[in-house]
C-alpha cells in the first residue's frame, strides 16, 4: 500500500479526504504510482502529467522523504519508505502566485 | 407582463469558478449559486438547447490542466467527462508572435458549443485553435482536423490572448454549416458538418498585419448571428465592428458612430435580427471603455447608427474590460440582455438594454456569460 498526499484541488476534484492509498504491482516508480492512482481515480487523468507524453506538467512536483523527485526517471524506484507505506509520497502543486 | 413560469439561468464563467445566477421572468430578484470549481479558471458554460438541464463548463488551471464537467441536472451536480484533447496527426507548426514557426499546443478549452438538436453532441473550441467534437456527451473528443489542415494554419498566429478558437456558430437553417473564429486568424466556414473549411476575411481590413487585407490573420473578437437570419453575421474585430449579409462571403464595416470601435463582445437581440449590442472599449492598449464610463451601444438598423445605453451603468471611474464571450441575450418576451466584467460585476437588463442593474458585483473577474431561458 503507498500512501499519496494530493494537492487540494484534485482532492476535491477526486472526491477524497486526505491522504489516498493505492496499490502498485511490482517495482513502486513514480510511473507506477500515478499508473496505480489514475486507475483508481480516473478522472485525475491528465492532470497531473499529459495524457500521451507522460511527462509531468510543469507546475506540478514530487516529493518523498524530504528529497525533490520532480525531476527523476518515471522508472527510478522510489524509496523504500515510500514502497512500505511508511512515509506518503507528495503530489505538490508549485507556489506560483494567482 | 412576464409570464411568472418563466424563468432564467444565467451561466457565469469566471478566473475562480463558475456561479449560476437563476430568477423568474421578470429579473428583478436573483438567487446565487457558486462558487462552482472554486479556484478554477471556468473560461465557459453552456447548456443543451435541446435540454436545458444538460451543462457543460470548461475547468481549467495552470497547475493542473483541462477538465470538462458535465451536468444532467442545471448544474446541482456535476461529472468530469474526458479531458483527452489531442490533435489529429502531426500538429505541425503556426506562427508565434514573433513571426517564427511554433508547434501546436495543446492548451485550453475556450468555448463549448451543444448541437442545437442532440444534447450528447458538443463543439469545443480550443487554444492552440482547433475544433473538437464529442457525440457521446462528452465521454471521448475528436478533433475536426479539416480546419487546421486546410491550408492556411501555418500562417494563424496568436493574439495577445492566444491562439484561441473562441466562436462557434452553428446554423440552424442550413444543414452542417459551422461558423467559427480563431485570434488571430479570422473567421471560417464549414459548409460540410466540420469536414471542410475555408477563410470568410473579404472585406477585413487590419492595419497590425503585414498585408491589412489577407486571407487570414485577423484579429476577429467575436462573431454573432441571430438563429432566423442565419445568412447574416455580426462580427467584433479587434478594431471595427462588421456586417456579412452573405454568410461571411464578404464584409463591411458598420462602425458608424460608434466613440471607438475597439472591442470584445457583440450580440443580437432575441426578437429583433437588426438589434445589435456592442461594449465600445477605449483601444487595444488600454483595455477599459472610454472616459471610465461603461456604456453598451446599441444599434437598431444592423449597424452604422448606435444610441448609448447608460441608465444603470457606472458612468464615472470605471476601468473593466468586458471579454469576448461574456454577453448573452434571453428570448423572453421582453429580451433580456446581459454582460459581465473583469471586475466581477453580471449586469442584466430586462428591457434590451434601456435600464440596467448588476445582477452581482463581486464576483471573480468575469470569463465568459451565457442565458438559459426556462419554460
Amino acid at each position: 500500500m503507498i500512501r499519496v498526499v494530493l494537492p487540494a484541488h484534485l482532492r476535491n476534484l477526486a472526491k477524497a479526504n486526505g491522504e489516498v492509498t493505492v496499490e502498485v504491482a511490482g517495482k513502486a516508480t513514480i510511473g507506477s504510482v500515478l499508473d496505480a492512482l489514475e486507475a483508481t481515480y480516473p478522472m485525475l487523468q491528465g492532470t497531473i502529467r499529459d495524457h500521451v507524453s507522460k511527462q509531468r506538467r510543469p507546475f506540478v512536483r514530487f516529493f518523498a522523504c524530504a528529497e525533490d523527485l520532480s525531476h527523476d526517471s518515471a522508472d527510478a524506484p522510489l524509496p523504500d519508505a515510500i514502497a512500505s507505506g511508511t512515509e506518503p509520497f507528495l503530489i505538490v502543486g508549485a507556489i506560483a502566485g494567482g | 407582463m412576464a409570464n411568472k413560469n418563466n424563468g432564467v439561468r444565467v451561466l457565469v464563467g469566471t478566473r475562480k469558478g463558475a456561479f449560476i445566477l437563476t430568477s423568474d421572468g421578470k429579473r428583478e430578484k436573483w438567487d446565487v449559486s457558486g462558487p462552482h470549481f472554486a479556484g478554477w479558471e471556468i473560461y465557459h458554460l453552456k447548456g443543451s438547447p435541446v435540454d436545458p438541464n444538460r451543462l457543460y463548463a470548461s475547468q481549467s488551471s495552470g497547475w493542473f490542466g483541462q477538465l470538462i464537467q458535465r451536468s444532467n441536472d442545471g448544474g446541482k451536480t456535476w461529472e468530469p467527462v474526458d479531458n483527452k484533447f489531442v490533435y489529429d496527426g502531426v500538429p505541425g507548426t503556426h506562427q508565434w508572435y514573433d513571426g517564427t514557426p511554433h508547434p501546436w499546443e495543446f492548451k485550453r478549452v475556450w468555448h463549448i458549443e451543444p448541437s442545437l438538436t442532440d444534447p450528447d453532441t458538443v463543439y469545443a473550441g480550443i487554444e492552440d485553435a482547433a475544433l473538437f467534437r464529442s457525440t457521446d456527451g462528452g465521454k471521448s473528443w475528436g478533433e475536426l482536423s479539416g480546419l487546421r489542415g486546410h491550408g492556411s494554419g501555418p500562417r494563424w498566429q496568436p493574439g495577445a490572448g492566444g491562439m484561441c478558437l473562441h466562436t462557434i456558430l452553428l446554423d440552424p437553417s442550413v444543414p452542417g454549416r459551422i461558423f467559427i473564429a480563431i485570434s488571430a486568424a479570422g473567421a471560417f466556414r464549414s459548409d460540410d458538418a466540420g469536414a471542410t473549411w475555408r477563410p470568410i476575411n473579404q472585406g477585413l481590413r487590419s492595419e497590425h498585419i503585414p498585408d491589412p487585407t489577407a486571407e487570414v490573420g485577423h484579429c476577429v473578437h467575436r462573431l454573432a448571428m441571430h438563429p432566423s437570419r442565419p445568412g447574416v453575421l455580426f462580427m467584433q474585430k479587434h478594431w471595427d465592428v462588421m456586417r456579412s449579409d452573405n454568410a461571411g462571403d464578404s464584409w463591411r464595416e458598420v462602425s458608424g458612430n460608434l466613440p471607438t470601435d475597439f472591442g470584445f463582445v457583440i450580440d443580437v437581440h432575441a426578437h429583433e435580427p437588426e438589434t445589435i449590442y456592442v461594449v465600445p472599449i477605449k483601444s487595444d492598449s488600454e483595455h477599459f471603455p472610454l472616459d471610465g464610463k461603461l456604456r453598451v451601444y446599441r444599434s437598431r438598423t444592423g449597424g452604422n447608427d448606435w444610441e448609448p445605453l447608460t441608465k444603470g451603468l457606472p458612468q464615472s471611474d470605471c476601468y473593466v474590460n468586458v471579454l469576448r464571450d461574456a454577453m448573452a441575450v434571453d428570448s423572453l418576451d421582453s429580451c433580456g440582455i446581459y454582460f459581465g466584467t473583469t471586475g466581477g460585476q453580471v449586469y442584466a437588463s430586462a428591457d434590451a438594454g434601456d435600464n440596467w442593474a448588476p445582477i452581482v458585483r463581486d464576483l471573480p473577474p468575469v470569463l465568459s456569460v451565457e442565458v438559459q431561458t426556462l419554460s
